[in-house]
Parts: structure tokens; C-alpha cells; sequence
């Protein structure tokens, strides 16, 4: 498969604070990632390299396998909706949207109406007037009718309703399915976008922390609770993720060895056992990250 | 077809149970064409490539075959196939945890035994 982007030992640093370090990595063709990570992770300040927005301090990257900065051929296959996208404010809706019909190439008008409807847009109002939602649809809209080649969305939904984002997902989905395209989605909202993912990037502390295929990840950790006794007994020889203690229980989650029978081993002990979801084990092993370096400071 | 899919779990692997469960209770007859990787994607929410890789592993298996640029068809056989992958999965999952379960209450093997009679009477 063909790789739009290729990132190799890519910096960003802002004096002596480095924002992104040491990052490798490849975008495949048509794929959707998602980029995920703590507040202040470094996820922006990426997706900005991969735009163009900004300059790397050291490293390579290759967009389409062009340097970005300036590049016409390049920029023209992306679209980025950033968090809190901003737009003139004398412009009303249907004035931003001419406008990004003329500035993408692949611009499905039709395509763009029908989500206008959908999101019951009011097209004639100024966007000075719209709500914090609204203006946010307005990003989504723009992001999905464009059917840019690379779209890339920056936490979209800032201020948007459930039902809006479930919209958003459900028009994602199918549009993606006639029109694939290569797609990262960065966001903090991890359960509910998790069945839309095909790969999962997670950026902690400006360092790639996990680069991995999202259904792999799904199968990586279970939790077992029960005595805590026999949950440290089972416990023995295994990497451990998460535990809380409960009175006399404890409850753990493991990471899944070779061993597949594992989870009915500790069914067999009189433990339960029970799935982690991808939001729940992405917590856990950013926190994990963070508390061993808190404790060799 | 069920809805809800367990986030902690291969979801390709729960796509490929979907389909086992349908052939299984009649619902896909053999020889009877399985719904696209997109209608699974919109049906689930789940990304097409995801979908895709559950109906591979079928594909592979001989449960499933593909018509070139028709589709995909459950292939002749695969009922008795797909039930005695899942009698093993059976063995492991209901019967193991049952008698665990049944030594943990204090339930002998002729007790249980006299349970699994009386449930069959239902």
C-alpha cells in the first residue's frame, strides 16, 4: 500500500521545550487513523508539520513524497479542519462554503447541500452569529465535502451536540465507503469514534507512544478482579497496567500474553474477567507512561 | 443480527461470530449471498476495512467463498462447519465455567448432571 506520509525522527522545539521529538512513522493510503493523546501531547503541533501550518526544527517529512511548505501539488490534496477553525466574520455560511468550493479541487457540491440539510445549517446567517456547535458543523461540512484526499480533523466537534456527532460519524462513514480517502482524526472522545478507526497513533509527552492496528490494540489488556490474593497470585510473571484495590479485592488490568488461554485461567481461579475498552486501555498506559517517570525524577 | 459491538474485543473477530450465528440459526442459507462490507460498516458503525478482514477470515476458513464481482456467498457446508468450530468454543466457554461455578457452590457432578435433565424438560 501506497504511503502519503512519511515522518522520520521528525522535532519541533520551541526553545528548549520540544513539542514533537524523535517521531517516526507512515501514513498509509486510504486508511482512517486516529491520533489520540493527552492535552498538551504534541498532536496539533504535528498535524501543523504535516500542513504545513509550521516548520519542523530537524527530521523528514514527506507529504504525497514532497516537502509540503509551499507546495501547490501538495496542499491541494489536503483538507484540515482545526480546532476552532476561524473564518471571517462579515462572511455568512453560503460565503465560506463558495469559497471552499473554489479552493478544493474534489468539491462535491451536491454532496455538501444535503449535509447542510442534515445539520439544519442556516445557510444565510453570519458567522459571527452562529453558535460555537454551528460553527463547528461548519468545519465538518467543509471537511467532508471537500473528499480531499488527506483530511485531517483537529478535535471538530468542539461544542456539538450528541446528535450532531453521531451525524457526523454516520455521514463520515458511508461517504468513505464510496469515496475512500485517507483520514486522521484526533480527538479526546476515543469510545465513541474507536469502531471508525483502522490504526491507532497515540502521541504522549511529544513522543509516538503507540502506532498500532486499532483491532490489535482491542485484544491487547483484560481486567481481572476478585481476592486480592489470588489476583496477585495470577498476577505473578505478568505486566501489569492498571490496579485498584477495593477493600479486600483488587481489581487489575493485564496486558494479554502468548498465552491464549489466559483469561480462562483466571475465570478457572474464581477471578473475573472482563474486556477493556480501547478508551479505558489507552488511560491506563498514558498514566502508566507518566507515573514512571514521575518516579524516576 | 445482534447490534452492539464489545469495544475490548477484535471487532473483525466479531463480525466473522456475527456471520457464524447467522448460518448457524438459518437466518444466511448456504449458497445464499452475504451483505457487502459497506452494508456491514453502515449496519455496525464499524470502519470497512474492519468489516472486510471479519469476512476474510470466513473467506478462509471455507465458510464463506466469493463470487468475483458479484459478492460474497456462504459456501455449501459451512452450517456443519461453523457449528463444530463452535462446539469446541462451547466445551471451553459454558461447560468449563459451568462446573466451576457448580464446585464453587458446593454442587456435585450427579447434582449438575440431574440440573442439565431438568433444564432439558423446559
Amino acid at each position: 500500500m501506497k504511503n502519503v506520509i512519511e515522518i522520520s525522527q521528525l522535532e519541533k522545539a520551541y526553545g528548549t521545550f520540544k513539542a514533537v521529538q524523535n517521531v517516526s512513522l507512515s501514513i498509509e493510503e486510504n486508511k482512517i487513523y486516529g491520533l489520540l493523546g493527552r492535552n498538551g501531547a504534541g498532536k496539533t503541533t504535528l498535524m501543523n508539520m504535516i500542513t504545513a501550518q509550521i516548520f519542523p526544527t530537524s527530521g523528514v517529512l514527506k507529504v504525497y513524497g514532497e516537502d509540503p511548505y509551499e507546495n501547490a501539488k501538495v496542499l491541494n490534496q489536503i483538507c484540515f479542519i482545526k480546532e476552532g477553525q476561524k473564518y471571517p466574520d462579515h462572511f455568512r455560511v453560503i460565503d465560506v462554503l463558495e469559497v471552499s468550493n473554489e479552493l478544493f479541487p474534489n468539491w462535491d457540491d451536491a454532496f455538501s447541500r444535503s449535509l447542510i440539510k442534515d445539520f439544519n445549517l442556516p445557510l444565510k446567517r453570519k458567522i459571527k452569529k452562529l453558535s460555537r456547535g454551528m460553527l463547528s458543523t461548519v468545519g465538518i461540512i467543509i471537511g467532508l465535502a471537500s473528499r480531499a484526499p488527506l483530511t485531517i480533523f483537529d478535535e471538530p466537534y468542539l461544542g456539538l451536540d450528541a446528535v450532531a456527532r453521531g451525524l457526523f460519524y454516520d455521514r463520515l462513514m458511508e461517504d468513505y465507503a464510496e469515496h475512500p480517502r485517507t483520514i486522521i482524526l484526533s480527538t479526546h472522545l476515543i469510545d465513541e469514534v474507536s469502531k471508525l478507526l483502522e490504526h491507532i497513533l497515540v502521541i504522549n509527552d511529544g513522543q509516538l507512544f503507540i502506532d498500532q492496528d486499532a483491532d490489535s490494540l482491542r485484544g491487547m489488556a483484560y481486567t481481572v478482579t476478585g481476592n486480592a490474593q489470588k489476583v496477585e497470585a495470577f498476577l505473578a510473571g505478568k505486566e501489569t497496567v492498571h490496579r485498584e484495590p477495593f477493600g479486600g479485592l483488587l481489581s487489575a488490568t493485564v496486558l494479554q500474553s502468548n498465552n491464549h488461554l489466559e483469561r480462562q485461567q483466571a475465570a478457572a481461579n474464581g477471578l473475573d474477567v472482563t474486556s477493556v475498552s480501547l478508551q479505558q486501555l489507552i488511560v491506563h498506559l498514558t498514566t502508566k507512561k507518566s507515573d514512571q517517570k514521575g518516579e524516576s525524577v | 443480527m445482534k447490534q452492539l459491538i464489545d469495544d475490548g474485543r477484535p471487532i473483525f473477530v466479531q463480525i466473522a461470530e456475527r456471520i457464524e450465528d447467522d448460518i448457524i440459526e438459518g437466518v444466511l442459507l448456504e449458497e445464499a449471498q452475504v451483505p457487502s462490507t459497506n452494508q456491514f460498516a453502515a449496519f455496525y458503525k464499524i470502519n470497512p476495512a474492519t468489516a472486510a478482514k471479519g469476512v476474510n477470515l470466513l473467506v478462509d476458513e471455507g465458510i464463506l467463498y466469493k463470487k468475483r464481482g458479484i459478492g460474497m456467498f456462504v459456501a455449501s457446508g459451512a452450517r456443519v462447519k461453523a457449528m463444530e468450530k463452535r462446539k469446541e468454543l462451547f466445551f471451553e466457554q459454558y461447560v468449563v465455567t459451568m462446573i466451576q461455578e457448580a464446585e464453587k457452590l458446593g454442587i456435585t457432578t450427579d447434582q449438575l448432571t440431574e440440573m442439565i435433565r431438568r433444564g432439558e424438560k423446559r
